[in-house]
């Protein structure tokens, strides 16, 4: 097992270089250094002067790829590529170009980003599950198909509605929390109920429905029929053998997005004003801030290998038989 | 002639995916084996009820999708001008909706602004007051009138909208069956195996809908009914009224609501023409080669996907908006312009949401290769290309066919979220997104303009709603796998 994560991880490498490049690439190929000296100068008539200071201060004014000029090694490593990405890995953000640390800002909106998402994931995780037992357990009877529809209905709604709607019915409508912002502590409460109630209610639809597919697949088995042969009651059949059984479908879906959380979710931060790394993607996108766009990619990247090897380790815990060479 | 034809872009893909339909739907009809699982789609009742209300939504995009420009009345030097603005056959259609624009906002079925201003009255004093409006409801002498005549416009509309509804249908009924009648003779050219295989489905040629049990017959026709009736009713009052009121700039919001249906079936459909092929062959390719050609495959999906999906197309769609910036020649007008945003996000949504059906395919085409008929074709020595082409691609055909009609509503909902987070459609184009994202401000107005968001949410439910469920009948009746645990 030790092997396999180690091989895994060394696979993680050209993986990530190939994000780089490719994010790199993207911003480039259409946008020069000098143009983004110039929308960042932000004036129409700037001196050539003050686009080379700009591009001299934030490490722009070498080639891109590369370095013809210089010799041996330094062909690659002196390049605009090279610098910005090989302090990537050492998780070394550099700065924003407005001269921020990326890596200072990451570690403070962490902390709101995951106020949100978290118990958005577990305590959504509970409900569509306990919803699609619900649904399994009744199966073929009157709730289980208004529970369908229901659900097909829920995910045809835009997940713009749940959030205007949400903060249109609860804020404006009964005054019970702030439309938007957020505060440090125990004020944060009040704060992020909201986005959290309309995550989950958002989610409930394709969740619930995905996991009673799930369910029923597991259901028509064998060994369920034995069990219930041998007398015992079916929510006893429901909890102890098919969620157990159910458990490697659930978990490739569901752990991979555990370490994701930390990048928290562009759409509800934005609209709920909460400080969160969302929001400040967004912001970046905006200002086409590419030190920051970059360094969210990267961070996305690692997190969604870190959640594909952590699926791989999970399936060791639910299933004895799994073995990872 | 004094218009002149105008094929954007998108249009010509559009014509290029409705060109491939027709094929496909030719190829089909020979062959009984492909035509079956649609036979079960065609006993859903529920899944006809939403082709119906998708074919609605379909027609008004495919009219939409007609372009053109209006020569001006001045000549320049002989040689005619057109105008630069580009506009439709659906806004032919729909000239009233397009032309009777207010001022600002009004309710639906208003009489008045939603704002008051000051008027001068007969006796020549300034007095503030809500404003009558221009076109909706002009006809009304007595504003007090207004909700009887709304209510006798609306059973009129809606007893001929039944009239026409149950004409349509009986004239649908009767060519069906004549067609039917005509392609149940068999062919003599067809050899004497296939022949046979075409005299399959007599029971079904015996009619289009006198056995409920072949097609979901009386479910459609009330359907069809209360749909017509519910478009007679809105066509004759949306001439007089504004029926879902009106937005800033003084727009008819239904107008708007029904433009937009196009922009989202454009980004639903044409990002299939990135995404199919490229999961197609590359996802074929891996399973089938092994090898180095899978391990480069596997790394470009790996590393495409692990970029967070909303970042990769944000980052794509603004450096798309720097090169358009930079390159105002290439537009000789603004539709042009929102038009190939409109293409290229579909593009940049294709590119980055290839790789779960590319995986699909490879797993898929894993397990294929190691069955017997595989190995005897590469025993005969069958070169790799027909093995593909003959034996793969058709087992594969029914992922394809199931992800494709999955992924269209979700591309749909995508699309309202993009462009409020500023990376999707141009602003000036009319979609579902660009709606939502302007009227979203109103809500703190007092008293609330609601219409224009509910109209956006509404549509956009209707389209989804029945694209989901026939998404759903389609799955059930092409997956094999899903079918066996129906059957327990």
């Amino acid at each position: 097992m030790i092997a396999y994560l180690i091989r895994r991880i060394l696979y993680a490498i050209p993986i990530l270089i190939g994000v780089n490049l490719l994010t790199f690439a993207l911003f480039f190929v259409v946008n020069t250094p000098d143009d983004m000296a110039r929308m960042q100068l932000g004036v129409k008539r700037v001196t050539p002067e003050a686009i080379e200071k700009w591009k001299q201060q934030r490490g722009y004014d070498k080639p891109l790829l590369i370095n013809s000029v210089a010799t041996g090694t330094s062909t690659l490593t002196d390049t605009i590529f090279w610098q910005k990405s090989a302090s990537m890995f050492v998780f070394d953000f550099g700065y924003s170009d407005d001269g921020r640390s990326i890596g200072r800002e990451i570690s403070t909106r962490m902390g709101p980003s995951l106020a949100i998402a978290l118990p958005t994931f577990l305590v959504g995780l509970l409900v569509y599950v306990s919803f699609a037992l619900l649904m399994t357990l009744f199966r073929a009877t009157a709730l289980d198909i208004v529970g369908v529809a229901l659900c097909v209905v829920l995910m045809s709604i835009s997940g713009l509605f749940y959030i205007i709607g949400g903060q249109f019915l609860i804020s404006k409508l009964w005054h019970l929390v702030p439309i938007s912002g957020y505060a440090g502590g125990a004020d944060s409460f009040k704060f992020v109920v909201l986005p959290i109630v309309v995550g989950i209610i958002g989610g409930i639809g394709s969740s619930s429905r995905w996991y009673r597919t799930i369910f029923l697949e597991e259901i028509g088995k064998d060994y369920v029929r034995t069990a219930r042969a041998k007398g015992l009651s079916e929510l006893r059949v429901l909890f102890t053998h098919v969620l157990k059984n159910a458990m490697i479908p659930i978990l490739t879906g569901v752990v991979v997005v555990i370490p994701l959380l930390f990048m928290g979710s562009l759409l509800t931060e934005s609209f709920f004003g909460i400080p969160g790394l969302g929001s400040y993607t967004i912001d970046a996108i905006n200002a086409q801030d590419f030190s920051v766009v970059r360094a969210m990619v990267f961070l996305g990247a690692v997190l969604y290998i870190v959640g594909l090897i952590l699926t791989d380790v999970s399936y060791t815990v639910v299933d004895p038989r799994v073995r990872l060479q | 002639m004094n218009f002149i034809p105008v094929i954007l872009w998108s249009d010509a893909l559009v014509f290029l995916l409705i060109a491939a339909c027709i094929v496909a739907m030719v190829y089909v009809r020979k062959r009984e084996h492909l035509l079956l699982p649609w036979r079960r789609v065609a006993q859903s009742s529920m899944a006809m009820v939403s082709l119906l209300v998708l074919s609605l939504f379909l027609l008004v995009g495919l009219l939409d999708t007609l372009h053109f420009r209006v020569a001006l009345p001045q000549t320049n030097n002989g040689e005619k001008v057109y105008s630069p603005e580009v506009l439709s056959v659906f806004d032919k259609v729909v000239e009233p909706l397009r032309t009777h624009t207010e001022k600002t906002y009004s309710s639906p079925f208003a009489l008045t602004l939603y704002a008051k201003e000051s008027v001068t009255d007969a006796q020549g004093n300034i007095v503030r007051e809500y404003p009558r409006l221009r076109f909706g409801g002009a006809h009304l002498a007595d504003e007090a009138a207004r909700d009887a005549d709304v209510v006798k416009r609306g059973l009129i509309g809606a007893l001929e909208g039944l009239v026409v509804g149950v004409l349509l249908f009986y004239l649908a009924q009767l060519s069906a069956k004549l067609f039917r009648l005509r392609s149940s003779v068999p062919s003599p050219s067809i050899p004497l195996p296939a022949g046979e295989g075409s005299q399959l489905p007599s029971p079904a040629g015996r009619g289009a809908g006198g056995e409920g049990k072949l097609f979901a017959f009386r479910t459609v026709l009330i359907a069809t009914l209360i749909i017509a009736a519910l478009i007679g009713a809105v066509v004759n009052l949306a001439t007089v009224y504004h029926v879902l009121g009106t937005d800033k700039v003084g727009q008819d919001v239904l107008y708007l609501s029904l433009k937009s249906i196009r922009t989202g079936l454009i980004i639903g459909t044409v990002t299939t023409l990135v995404t199919l092929p490229l999961a197609l062959f590359l996802g074929v390719a891996a399973g089938y080669f092994r090898g180095w050609v899978d391990d480069v495959i596997q790394y470009v999906y790996t590393v495409l996907s692990s970029i967070p999906s909303v970042l990769l197309i944000a980052a794509a769609v603004l450096m798309m908006q720097v090169t358009i910036d930079t390159h105002p020649e290439w537009f000789t007008t603004s539709a042009s312009r929102a038009d190939l945003r409109l293409v290229f996000l579909c593009l940049i949504l294709g590119m980055t949401s290839w790789t779960g059906l590319c995986r699909l395919l490879r797993g898929e085409t894993l397990k294929l290769r190691e069955m017997e008929y595989i190995q005897a074709a590469q025993s005969f020595g069958v070169s790799s290309m027909r093995i593909l082409s003959r034996h793969i691609m058709p087992n594969v055909m029914h992922i394809i066919l199931i992800a494709l009609v999955m992924d269209f509503s979700g591309l749909v909902l995508a699309e309202a979220v993009l462009s409020y987070v500023g990376v999707g459609v141009d602003p000036s184009m009319i979609s579902f997104g660009t709606m939502i994202n302007g009227a979203r401000l109103e809500m703190g107005r007092e008293p609330m303009v609601w219409w224009a968001l509910a109209s956006a949410f509404s549509f956009m439910l209707v389209l989804v709603l029945a694209a989901n469920l026939f998404a759903d009948a389609v799955r059930d009746a092409f997956d094999p796998r899903l079918n066996r645990t129906e059957a327990k």
